[in-house]
């Protein structure tokens, strides 16, 4: 690789040829100002923010979208610079809402950052904000053109990482604008709630829907009997939240943070993630031994599920008819849980904590009912749960370990991945060859499945049955298998697919700048939870086995049919222009 | 299952279907002539606008994304997403014609036809915006309905006959 030498603020700096000035600058630990840019992202260049003074131009160059070369000389801030960089972000300032105080993005917004750092509160400019009516009429995201500046970030992760085209930028000079086509709200479009759009926006342009709350009073009402789930990716995110190191693994903490909200009992997600492999893999046993539609695929992910109910219905038979963890766990809540305690499934909130936005509208489905009630009254995303930590005045960092309680306190490290890409389709695996063989696994980390590639493929050997499996985390990756599959060309018997980049790690609900460098330490974190666990193979989990003896039968019963299955349906969403045709 | 619930059609007809087929058949159904395909559809349907269920049927034609059909629809003047009217007043806003007063002009059709810029009379009939310049300075100030040219409008008298050829 050619490197080349050039001067950045008169520091020598030596970077591989093809590097822009703005990635060079980080390597001197100089920060030049960025608001467009995103270092997982495509370069845009449209926020301007970046301009830089590069010795022999007249004008000042784009940092994030020039490229070094040898001896290049940059200064980043000249007079000249600073007083453009200073205009530009009181141009920004004047078509922004700077409604600071009670924005859910205040502390953490890219744009406040730079107004403080280049000492801007006011902007002599007239304030023109042109704004589109606020979007929040759906369960997960809330969308406010009067704070968007246009950066395109979110139209780049809904447009090329998801390829679900939800949002577009539209329209053109001062009436340039991001929104779905024909400025129709979120929930009559295909956006699949995701949330990707919310975790790369600079400001508070598009956030989750708040539902801290209502969380809040639930915990107040003496008469509710409140608890809490987690789900495996929160416990190696949350700690980004209280400035710890990337990929920290803050289980205890958290459990002494819930424990401290007020919440009457805390449980793991682990848990109904075993019993999902439970009732999944016995699923995709009897698809292969009993006749079914293979390939079949997973059923987790509510971004994933909006994304085939939306756009690809005609591939519904495919799904595994499993709820989610976070449904199984709500309806044996409103259950099981009520009978061994015998309080009124009526009085029982259960709240989730998930990474995820679409969680939110997934828990409000109409069918995820069980006696008579929700099966999951509210669901916050890790942001919310940080906030709420935060309201509360608990100091995080410094609280002591506490553990989740029984009865669904038990997770294994096959519940744990589910948190990681591949994670649900090892887990799988781990329990399907033993269930069908009868025999100890030989070893019991199916690699082939894991990292941060795409598309992952492998071929399992069961007792001479050929498994070929194959696992896509992206919504851009996931299409592709689906293209497959409509092709009739697909070769694989089991397919996991995750909405989010990286898996839930990587969800819309995560910490905001979960770039791809911290979920691949999400990742690492999540694999050293099951290496430490002592039980790492849902079927080998004694809470499920109990579960299973003292109320549920067995995988597959009636029971669990009634509990902790369900139907998917279309989303109604497209257009039936065959049927126009043949009128 | 596998339940078909579609959306409903308000705009779109076999009819319309069909001419929109032979409009991108004769564009080769070339991407690249996108915005040709959409004037040219636009012209066929009722009230001249690209509807989303229209935009939708281009899209799924063509291949392309509806957010980005729509992203050039939007960017261009000479397309419309909202309905329009029968006949598309076309009001030039150049500098010629602001110095022979269109004012004059943009006031008296307000006052006969009682819509402002980018409002339709109730009936559907006409439909008034601004455009950018069309090369009829020699005439101006000048105003264009359904593609037609009509300049020298500086009387009242000179406007209402224009407009009486569109009833």
């Amino acid at each position: 690789m050619n490197m080349v030498n050039l001067k950045i603020d008169n520091i020598n700096v030596t970077v591989p040829d093809g590097t822009t000035i703005l990635e060079a600058a980080k390597k001197v630990n100089v920060n030049i100002p960025h608001l467009c840019y995103h270092p997982d992202q495509a370069v845009k260049a449209n926020c301007r923010v970046c301009v830089v003074d590069v010795a022999g131009s007249k004008k000042l160059a784009p940092a994030c979208s020039s490229y070094v070369y040898e001896g290049m000389e940059v200064q980043t801030n000249t007079k000249k610079v600073r007083d453009m960089q200073k205009g530009i972000l009181e141009l920004i300032l004047a078509n922004h809402d700077q409604d600071c105080l009670k924005c859910l993005r205040s502390g953490n917004c890219e744009l406040q950052a730079l107004c403080q750092r280049f000492n801007i509160s006011k902007t002599n400019l007239d304030e023109t904000i042109e704004a589109l009516p606020l979007d929040n009429t759906n369960p997960s995201l809330v969308r406010d053109t009067a704070k968007c500046i246009k950066c395109d970030r979110c139209v780049e992760a809904c447009q090329k990482v998801q390829e679900v085209h939800a949002l577009t930028h539209s329209h053109r000079s001062v009436h340039y604008n991001v929104a779905p086509a024909y400025e129709m709200p979120l929930e009559q479009t295909f956006c699949v709630l995701c949330g990707q759009c919310s975790a790369v926006c600079p400001v508070g342009a598009i956030v989750e829907k708040d539902d801290t709350a209502m969380v809040w009073d639930a915990i107040q009402d003496p008469k509710k009997h409140v608890i809490v789930q987690v789900a495996p990716a929160v416990r190696v995110a949350l700690g980004d939240m209280f400035n710890l190191p990337k990929g920290s693994i803050v289980t205890g903490q958290m459990v002494a943070a819930l424990r401290r909200l007020g919440f009457d009992k805390i449980f793991d997600t682990n848990f109904t993630a075993d019993l999902t492999i439970m009732e999944e893999g016995n699923e995709l046993i009897q698809r292969l031994t009993k006749g079914g539609t293979l390939p079949m695929i997973t059923s987790c992910s509510p971004g994933w599920i909006n994304f085939i109910e939306g756009r690809y219905d005609h591939l519904l038979d495919h799904l595994s008819s499993c709820k989610s963890p976070q449904q199984m766990f709500g309806a044996l809540s409103k259950s099981y849980y009520a009978d061994i305690t015998g309080i009124d499934p009526k009085d029982i909130y259960t709240v989730s904590i998930m990474p995820c936005t679409a969680k939110k509208f997934e828990a409000k489905r109409p069918e995820m009912k069980t006696n008579g009630v929700q099966e999951v009254d509210a669901v916050l995303t890790t942001r919310e749960l940080g906030r709420m930590i935060q309201s509360a005045g608990i100091d995080f960092v410094g609280l002591e370990e506490d553990q989740f309680d029984n009865p669904f306190g038990i997770g294994t490290g096959a519940g744990a991945i589910f948190g990681a890409t591949g994670g649900v389709m090892e887990a799988a695996l781990r329990t399907a060859y033993e269930v069908i063989t009868g025999k100890e696994l030989p070893a019991l980390e199916f690699k082939g499945v894991r990292g941060l590639e795409g598309i992952k493929e492998c071929t399992v050997d069961i007792d001479g049955l050929e498994l070929k499996v194959a696992v896509a985390h992206g919504l851009g990756n996931a299409k592709k298998l689906l293209k497959q599959i409509d092709s009739g060309e697909s070769p694989y018997a089991f397919i996991e697919v995750m909405a989010c980049p990286g898996g839930c790690i990587g969800g819309g609900g995560q910490p905001i700048k979960s770039t791809m460098d911290v979920k691949a330490k999400r990742i690492d974190a999540i694999y050293h939870i099951d290496e430490d666990l002592p039980l790492r193979k849902s079927h080998e989990n004694p809470a499920v086995k109990e579960l299973y003896e003292k109320f549920l039968g067995a995988p597959l019963g009636h029971k669990s049919h009634e509990l902790l299955h369900t139907h998917y349906h279309s989303r109604g969403m497209k257009y039936n222009f065959k049927e126009l045709m043949n009128k | 299952m596998n339940s078909t619930e579609t959306k409903s059609f308000g705009v779109l007809t076999r009819d319309l279907a069909l001419k929109i087929d032979s409009i991108i058949e004769k564009h080769q159904s070339n991407s690249t002539k996108l915005i040709g395909i959409l004037l040219d559809i636009q012209d066929v349907v009722p009230r001249q606008y690209i509807p989303r269920e229209v935009a939708a049927y281009v899209s799924e034609k063509m291949n392309i994304p509806l957010s980005k059909t729509y992203d050039v629809i939007s960017f261009y003047a000479a397309l419309s997403d909202v309905p329009r009217a029968d006949y598309i007043i076309q009001l030039c806003d150049s500098v010629v014609c602001k110095v022979t007063d269109n004012t004059v002009l943009l006031n008296t059709i307000t006052n006969l036809l009682g819509i402002n810029e980018r409002e339709a009379t109730a009936d559907g009939k006409y439909w008034l915006e601004y455009t950018p310049c069309f090369g009829a300075c020699d005439i101006s100030p000048a105003i264009r309905i359904n593609g037609k040219v009509y300049g020298n409008l500086t009387t009242e008298d000179s406007i209402k006959a224009a407009l009486s050829q569109y009833k």
